[in-house]
């Protein structure tokens, strides 16, 4: 192996055809600027069966969610240098693998649609837009910036221990988006909706889901700001 | 096994923001729709808009929409359809209010109302002063929209087939579309979805290129659908170049970075838009844009190593603005480039983004088609909105901030037109099951396996002969040589196989029905730009670089059998307003 070449270790699984999972070596040349998703695409052109998912090549998107040497990361955002030359990329975890590096996000989604994701608007519509200041509407930053990729949620511990009742730090962030949303009518319900044990309180702020987000974004600070206007609101 | 089958009211191919907002549309009317994309909805490629929606709210300064229609007809080089021009800049304030009032993050103004800022090509009073008529959340405008869009959709309860991809459509003897067969991509079933309207709303095809803004889902699935099923596609010498794509790379740097005062500069620092546009400068029309940077690096004046690309400054405008409002690109140059816009700056050469022309529409979203009698025919039971289709609004070049506002408002007219369609025609039609087993072939002709090429290699072939021979500037012998590669390419094809034909979420049979799409439409690009014998908006020929408004103030119309071309006049009768004349368009 010449010094312009990188190992990456890949994660296989083909439910058609493997048994069980394993680990699979691809070399891979070096090229200046490469991203994560180039050295990817480079293999699936040695190895058309190698699966995984992408599409914006810049960040936006949200497809190419993958776990690199442990860390959650988007692949077409991640330069291969920062990684090393020996990369082992792997699907996120605690998620059940459909193949590869592809896996089922139905239940991180389910939890997004579970904290009532859309604005709603008791009074009735005015005419042209709701008026908002530029100081409210700067609560926002930080917050609509989500791209669902789920780096986060499937990079925390809370969340591995209980998908089915903690919302993750994904769903919780866009939770807060709507709260600190100066248009949005229904704090109440959406607080009343967060009350228990888990779907919430289940945060322990271990933030991983900080340390990961490939957009700088800061779901514990969301959600401890829900846990404030929570106490708030109690007293 | 048997083919599953389901049945909807509407079938909408396309999950981003036309698919969306029709969904919306008619989800809250109890229609029962069907939303399939071949990817989850939020990776639809509406997510990487960035400037803005266009709508004269007048919030900044004085505005209102027929300087808008008169900036976008002459923004077309008068190949757009004024009725529908006329359409969508009257509908385009209410469409942005919509908007904000079901979620989207716009800017605010320290009056409270939506931000707005300058975008190339825009007017006061008729081509007088600079407009500021683009509604922007910073420069990630398509992802607030879109991922509103989808949070109502969750709350209307729209039915998502999420990571399906459609094979065909199905249609009868009639030529009535009946439905699409779509593959399951998680299982490698197809399924079979009837429904009495189809809208197709499955956005561009900037993957023939090599360099482009597209992502890598923008395969023009749906056009090709509609060539397959013997309907023309419109206008496809129409594609636009970004002034502004990372140079080498493609990532767009949005138009809203000049909008915000940044501008261009040559090896010798000069601002030549300066010479090529005295007025409106660096936010001149896209097309007038690309063409001069072009011309510098021809003659050249450009930048780099190479003399291959020129430069956007921006580090004039102060950290606070480029924060403020051009945090996207901020990130993305950090990311592509490891350079600070606030401090140095960004290379750009033209690049492929945005296709004018597509499936050929009335501004209801109808499917038009010369069938029998006329050059505009309904085709019944299918829609098209958004990128994929040709209204037209757009002509021979599209103006920055036009897109958002193409996909909302005929997205929603076809979303209302389909309406009243399911009143008037509330029963399906019988299926048709040879057009179900031609639709089952082009399938399963992907399970054949053989000694050929990879579809990564054609797939190549194909970028770059498009890059080659239908770019900026186009030529006669250059495009006849590029009709000749593709047809070779087409050859090729046939001689493709995977070695991969498994089941389960297999992207390579998903890239090789791709690939197929990719290639008719490059074709119809390739043909339809020989044919047309002018310079027009988009469209550059060096061998004609008049315009010809005697000859060629007309729609092309290509058919895939034979690779055949027609014609359709412009619909210059604007609704109620007066015709705007086709002018010299100097910006």
């Amino acid at each position: 192996m010449n010094s312009t070449s990188i190992k990456l270790s890949v994660y296989r699984f083909n439910p058609d055809v493997d048994s069980k999972p394993y680990q699979q070596e691809f070399n891979v040349e070096f090229q200046a600027g490469m991203m994560l998703r180039d050295a990817l695409l480079d293999i699936k052109k040695q190895d058309e069966s190698f699966t995984f998912r992408h599409s914006c090549g810049e960040g936006v998107c949200g497809s190419d969610g993958v776990n690199a040497n442990g860390k959650n990361c988007l692949a077409c955002i991640t330069s291969v240098e920062d990684l090393g030359t020996s990369i082992v990329v792997r699907p996120f975890p605690g998620r059940p693998v459909i193949r590869d590096l592809v896996v089922d996000m139905s239940q991180f989604y389910q939890q997004y649609k579970d904290v009532k994701p859309y604005l709603v608007r008791k009074d009735p519509m005015p005419e042209v837009e709701i008026l908002q200041s530029p100081e409210d509407r700067d609560k926002l930053d930080g917050l609509y910036e989500c791209i669902l990729c789920g780096c986060c949620s499937t990079s925390c511990p809370s969340f591995w221990w209980n998908p089915e009742k903690f919302h993750g730090p994904a769903a919780l962030l866009q939770s807060w988006r709507f709260l600190a949303d100066s248009r949005d009518q229904l704090t109440d319900e959406r607080l009343d909706a967060l009350e228990g044990p888990y779907k919430l309180f289940r945060c322990h702020s271990i933030m991983n889901c900080v340390d990961v987000c490939p957009k700088g974004l800061n779901p514990t600070k969301a959600i401890g700001h829900i846990k404030q206007l929570m106490l708030k609101k109690a007293i | 096994m048997a083919l599953a089958k389901r049945r909807f009211d509407t079938l909408i191919l396309g999950a981003g923001g036309a698919g969306l907002r029709a969904a919306l549309q008619l989800t809250n009317a109890d229609a029962r729709v069907a939303v399939v994309s071949k990817v989850f909805p939020t990776r639809s490629h509406t997510v990487a808009a960035q400037g803005g929606v266009n709508a004269a709210l007048a919030n900044v300064v004085p505005d209102n929409w027929h300087w808008h229609m008169f900036d976008t007809v002459k923004g077309s080089d008068y190949l757009g359809d004024q009725d529908a021009i006329e359409f969508m800049c009257r509908e385009a304030p209410k469409i942005v209010y919509e908007l904000e009032h079901s979620g989207v993050p716009f800017s605010r103004l320290d009056s409270g109302k939506i931000y707005q800022r300058a975008f190339g090509g825009q007017s006061q009073n008729f081509g007088g002063a600079q407009a500021a008529r683009t509604c922007a959340a910073a420069d990630r405008t398509g992802h607030a929209i879109l991922h509103s869009l989808y949070q109502q959709n969750i709350r209307a309860k729209t039915h998502f087939f999420d990571e399906f991809f459609a094979i065909d459509l199905i249609h009868d003897d009639e030529g009535a579309i009946l439905g699409a067969l779509v593959l399951e991509i998680e299982t490698g079933e197809p399924i079979l979805i009837e429904a009495k309207t189809t809208l197709i709303a499955s956005g561009g095809c900037g993957q023939l290129f090599r360099t482009t803004t597209n992502a890598h889902i923008n395969t023009g699935d749906g056009m090709a659908m509609v060539l397959r099923a013997g309907i023309p596609l419109q206008d496809m010498e129409f594609f636009q170049f970004h002034p502004t794509g990372i140079a080498g790379k493609g990532m767009l740097i949005t138009e809203g970075a000049r909008g915000e005062g940044g501008y261009l500069i040559n090896k010798d620092g000069e601002r030549f838009m300066e010479r090529y546009a005295p007025n409106a400068k660096d936010l001149a029309s896209r097309d007038v844009v690309s063409r001069s940077i072009a011309t510098e690096i021809r003659e050249g004046r450009g930048c780099g190593p190479n003399a291959d690309h020129v430069m956007l400054r921006l580090d004039h405008l102060g950290s606070e603005i480029v924060a403020k409002r051009l945090p996207g690109i901020r990130d993305t140059c950090k990311t592509f480039l490891h350079l600070d816009p606030v401090d140095s700056p960004i290379p750009v050469f033209p690049t492929a983004h945005y296709v004018m022309g597509g499936i050929p529409t009335d501004r209801s979203g109808r499917v038009v088609s010369p069938v029998r009698h006329g050059p505009e025919e309904v085709i019944h039971g299918l829609y098209a909105a958004g990128e994929c289709a040709c209204v037209s609004v757009h002509g021979g070049n599209r103006l920055g901030g036009n897109s958002l506002l193409d996909i909302l408002v005929f997205g929603k007219a076809a979303g209302q037109d389909i309406i009243e369609t399911l009143k008037e025609q509330p029963n399906h039609r019988p299926m048709n099951n040879a057009s179900v087993e031609k639709a089952m072939a082009r399938l399963e002709r992907w399970d054949q396996t053989g000694k050929g090429e990879s579809v990564g290699t054609v797939r190549d072939a194909l970028k770059q002969t498009m890059e080659t021979h239908c770019g900026v500037f186009r030529q006669e012998d250059v495009m006849a040589e590029g009709v000749d590669a593709l047809k070779e390419i087409r050859e090729r094809l046939k001689n493709v196989y995977l070695t991969d034909t498994s089941k389960v979420f297999n992207t390579a049979r998903i890239e090789a029905l791709e690939l197929e799409n990719l290639v008719d439409i490059g074709m119809a690009t390739m043909k339809s730009a020989l044919a047309r014998q002018e310079s027009r908006g988009a469209h550059s020929r060096i061998d004609f670089p008049d315009r010809d408004d005697k000859q060629w103030m007309k729609h092309s119309l290509y058919f895939l059998e034979d690779d055949r071309l027609d014609w359709k006049p412009v619909r210059t009768k604007a609704l109620t307003v007066d015709t705007f004349p086709p002018k010299a368009r100097v910006y």
